[in-house]
């Protein structure tokens, strides 16, 4: 019962917040100067008296002729119909079949680096609060890691990696002339060319986990509980695995805001790297003014944090009794 | 380390499942692999620079470069260096009167489908944009009453109230589609079709968000006239810039570059085997004046002495020397391009007597006789009533060439004491402010490329009629500069047979004078088609020894002679490769020695007839690549190499960091 109230009550802020954010996407780019079908038959050499049948044919096929208001209801019917419009940038393409192209390159980035940079990033911020000596010598290297922009370590590694050391490709998904397949060719240069962007956003998400998870700990060993528990003779391992787990807690909290964080980090790894995910999508959406390429990329990145965040409260209510029980008392 | 149980065994869990259906999720999406082979397949950039997505030949502009042109191929070829059209899928094409156009098509045309292409597809063509106005070449139909075919191979064009410059130009731009693949299609132009099935010589094999292959098709009808084109394969290749381009065509990654190169005469210099029309300088063929419009409608640019002012102050030659490194060629002051369909309608006399040239001191003069003077001593000019001045000048953010012209001209009008200013605005918004009129001085150059007639350029400069500020000018006139006898002179040039050359000489010499008399817009140079081909594995192509067609592959340029460079190159012998321990490198020349044969078809517009000759010649080509440093081949091949150590300490960071992730969260106490 608490738990049903908590889960109704977070799936009403995360509705809002999907309403506010997609409105938002979908006025912004319209409130840019410019005209996307100009920027579309800009390309178009012929003559003059072409363009203009061109041009008028593709305002109403886009709907531009329309008030603004028209649109935004157009937008939001489709939206429940699943359709997120044509992009306009690689006209006639459907914004969905793009996006799903693009959303694979995104989660065998995004996924490996969250996950991996957690687990590793917890175990040294916890190996670091155990020993002064460690501690002095990673908590600096912590600090550079995680104050440092994505886009910022992408290009040091870029620089680095490919052309002061060339063992990596600099761009791209995979070799020119390769042909995505199963073959054992294709996988490893398409590792090659992912082990850039890859590690570029492990190594920024490291420190942050590190840093806190270390301070955690500290912060736990401190408390009345472990005082207490180390007054009654208990082992340190002892008093540090409860030091931990209360440590997690936190650090779960943290995930959620971290996936947000991550995914804007994708997004200028990419660009860096020229990875055909959905940053790259949107950076090349925003160029050619494509508002349903826009949209539909935001749509997509919007869900996936909204998604992630709730199922991090869901696991978050699970492993912490306390909220639970909180819940269960208002009701 | 002491992690709970609980939250290793998650994590034990979650992780390897994670890349499991990340694997599955991204091999869903593959295909079958395939290894081009090197002598079989080129490698071509420069004129592609979204994902491929779109395969439709009515919407040429948005089309994947080569679906135009390789895959549906128009009535002819044109090559703006001699003004001849090449007979391709019409063998001929005349008038008959003033009002009726003749075309004949060739024998054994065949789509890629196996059914012959007859009159009735072209006619189709042509009479699917009556039903579908969106199509750009509908406006056609308010000049041409009906089409009539003569027989399977014969049409004739009834025009009401014909257009010669126009129908000259969408002889070659108007690409004939299948009637009966197309008469299905209800909505032409909002298809993506991706299964494009035309008459041309290559055929779509496959495509990525990165590249688009082509493949030869075996049953083209072109074979027994024209040959066998020399790259079986054809993958043209999306480069993410300029630089990695550079990088790409020196490795031999790309065959072939239509990309705008800096460096270009120090490349040449340095790499022999690298290949650019010119020897010398500029290096490449004008491609499309560049020009600096002028807003005609905005205080004091609406002057036409002030806009002379500017057109002295500007050093066309700092730019061209600085900027371009002399890879350009500098405008005339009528912006003619130098080919020969331009070219013969120039009044040299007249460009001598009015032509503006670089004259700092000039414009000095015409600016303080106009009373725009500094009267606050802050180093600028105010207007004749003691207003200040500021003008801002736009390029596209990002366009670098141009951005560093427009910082030249800003400082070159200063110097004359004009406040100006150089903006760079996103390319959206620049294009916004261009078309719709809020600008003071742009650059521009969209669609002043070559072609059979400088009507093309002025159709572009002058049409439409200066719409008010705010609304669309479509796709010229930027700077909505009026004159209602250059209106009236242009609707002349529209109604004169393209073979009553002196009516024409007379109407474009008075058009010219109006425009040096006005100077609307500054002619500055030309720009270029960039091109630069790497020998090492394909030869055979055009330059200016043997100047067979332009070697431009942009989208909807094809037939000014892509097409006929792929038919003309020709895959170097490979070598046995040389041992690497030889001690004495010295440079390596190997010489190619081929007899062509060459059926030359030449046709040349005369007469407002375009007759056909075909000329046989037989020459023994010497193609010789000389590398002369045989290190950097070697290099070339230890990069090739290469990718095993790369990969492995890849696959080995991959590995660790799993390994590591993994055991530490299965460990157990």
């Amino acid at each position: 019962m608490g738990l049903l109230s908590y889960i109704v009550r977070k799936t009403g802020i995360y509705l809002l917040t999907f309403f506010v954010a997609v409105t938002l996407n979908w006025a912004i780019p319209r409130l840019m100067p410019g005209d996307p079908i100009g920027v579309l038959l800009s390309r178009f050499a012929t003559l003059p008296e072409s363009s203009e049948v061109v041009y008028s044919y593709f305002m109403r096929s886009f709907g531009f002729d329309r008030p603004l208001w028209e649109q935004y209801l157009d937008f939001w019917r489709a939206l429940f119909n699943g359709d997120l419009g044509v992009s306009i940038y690689m006209y006639p393409q459907k914004v969905e079949d793009i996006v799903l192209q693009a959303l694979p390159y995104d989660l065998v980035l995004i996924v490996p680096a969250v996950v991996v940079s957690w687990i590793i990033g917890n175990w040294l911020g916890a190996v670091a609060a155990t020993s002064r000596r460690l501690d002095n010598l990673l908590m600096p290297l912590f600090y550079f890691l995680t104050s440092s922009p994505y886009f910022w370590m992408a290009i040091v590694l870029a620089w680095l990696l490919t052309v002061v050391f060339p063992l990596f490709p600099s761009s791209g998904a995979y070799s020119p002339g390769m042909v995505p397949s199963l073959s054992t060719a294709f996988i490893i240069d398409f590792i090659k060319h992912w082990t850039l962007p890859f590690l570029s956003l492990l190594l920024v998400m490291l420190g942050g986990w590190a840093i806190g998870m270390r301070n955690l700990i500290i912060y736990e060993l401190e408390s009345n509980y472990s005082r207490y528990m180390e007054a009654l003779g208990a082992g340190r391992r002892l008093i540090l695995s409860y030091a931990f787990r209360n440590a997690m807690l936190p650090q779960i909290t943290g995930l959620a805001l971290q996936i947000g964080l991550a995914v804007a980090g994708a997004i200028t790894t990419e660009i860096v790297f020229s990875y055909p995910g959905l940053g790259f999508l949107m950076l090349q959406a925003i160029q050619n003014q494509d508002y349903f390429l826009m949209q539909g990329a935001f749509l997509v990145i919007v869900v996936m944090v909204l998604v992630a965040n709730f199922v991090i409260d869901l696991i978050y209510a699970a492993i912490d009794p306390r909220i639970r029980s909180a819940y269960a008392g208002e009701a | 380390m002491k992690i709970p149980a609980r939250c290793r065994e998650k994590g034990a869990t979650l992780l390897p499942i994670l890349f499991l259906l990340l694997t599955i999720a991204f091999s869903s999406a593959t295909a079958v692999a395939q290894e081009l082979p090197r002598e079989e397949t080129i490698y071509v950039g420069g004129g592609l620079w979204a994902p491929p997505s779109n395969f439709n030949p009515l919407v040429p502009w948005a089309a994947t470069t080569g679906i135009v042109g390789l895959v549906y191929e128009p009535l002819f070829l044109y090559n703006p260096l001699n003004n001849t059209y090449i007979p391709w899928l019409a063998v001929e094409g005349k008038w008959l009167d003033d009002r009726t156009f003749e075309i004949v098509l060739r024998d054994g045309l065949v789509w890629q489908d196996g059914l012959p292409l007859t009159a009735e597809d072209v006619k189709f063509t042509f009479e699917y944009a009556k039903q579908h106005s969106g199509i750009y070449y509908s406006g056609i139909w308010d000049r041409l009453e009906r089409i009539d075919v003569v027989d399977s191979k014969t049409l004739r064009f009834v025009f009401s109230n014909p257009n010669y410059p126009e129908w000259s130009y969408f002889l070659y731009t108007i690409y004939i589609i299948p009637k009966h693949i197309w008469e299905n299609i209800d909505n032409p132009l909002e298809i993506a079709n991706e299964n494009p099935i035309g008459s041309g010589m290559y055929k779509v094999k496959s495509y990525d968000q990165n590249q688009i292959v082509y493949e030869f098709n075996e049953d083209w009808w072109g074979k027994s006239v024209f040959g066998t084109p020399g790259p079986k394969y054809k993958v043209y290749l999306r480069v993410a810039s300029n630089n990695v381009a550079l990088a790409m065509i020196v490795r031999g990654d790309l065959d072939w570059s239509n990309f705008f190169l800096p460096g270009v005469p120090q490349l040449v210099k340095e790499y022999s085997f690298l290949k650019t029309w010119y020897k010398e300088k500029p290096y490449h063929l004008s491609a499309n004046v560049a020009l600096l419009f002028l807003n005609n409608q905005k205080y004091p640019l609406n002057m036409s002495e002030f806009r002379k002012a500017i057109a002295y102050a500007i050093n066309v030659d700092e730019i061209v020397n600085r900027v371009y490194e002399g890879t350009v060629l500098k405008s005339n002051a009528v912006g003619f391009l130098p080919i020969p369909s331009w070219q013969k309608f120039y009044a040299a006399d007249l460009v001598e007597q009015k032509g503006f040239t670089y004259d700092p001191d000039k414009a000095r003069q015409i600016l303080d006789q106009l009373g725009f003077r500094d009267v606050d001593g802050d180093g600028f000019r105010e207007t004749p009533d003691g207003m200040r001045l500021k003008l801002t000048i736009i390029v596209p953010f990002g366009w670098t060439d141009w951005m560093e012209s427009i910082r030249i001209i800003a400082e070159n009008l200063q110097a004359v004491g004009l406040n100006v200013e150089a903006k760079f605005p996103d390319f959206s918004k620049y294009w916004d402010d261009v078309t719709k009129g809020y600008f003071d001085m742009a650059i521009n150059n969209f669609n002043s490329f070559v072609s059979p007639t400088p009507w093309t350029m002025y159709n572009w400069l002058f049409l439409p009629e200066a719409p008010p500020v705010g609304e669309n000018s479509w796709n010229g006139n930027f700077g909505r500069y009026f004159n209602e006898r250059i209106q009236q002179l242009l609707q002349e040039v529209e109604s004169t047979p393209m073979d009553d050359e002196s009516t024409l000489r007379q109407l474009y010499r008075e058009i010219q004078s109006i425009f040096l008399d006005d100077l609307p817009y500054i002619p500055l140079w030309y720009n270029g088609f960039w091109f630069q081909a790497n020998t090492l594995h394909w030869t055979g192509w055009p330059s200016e020894d043997n100047p067979y067609g332009v070697p431009v592959t942009w989208p909807g340029n094809w037939q000014l002679g892509g097409i006929l460079t792929l038919l003309n190159l020709k895959p170097v012998a490979k070598e046995t490769p040389r041992p690497t321990t030889t001690t004495v490198e010295k440079p390596v020349t190997t010489t190619v020695t081929k007899e062509v044969v060459e059926t030359k078809t030449i046709t040349t517009t005369k007469g407002g007839t375009v007759t056909t000759s075909v000329i046989t010649q037989t020459s023994t080509q010497v193609l010789t690549t000389t590398v002369e440093k045989p290190v950097t081949q070697v290099t070339t091949v230890t990069v090739e190499k290469g990718p095993s150590t790369a990969l492995m300490a890849g696959i080995a960071i991959v590995v660790i960091i799993i390994a590591l992730a993994v055991g530490l969260a299965v460990r157990k106490k």
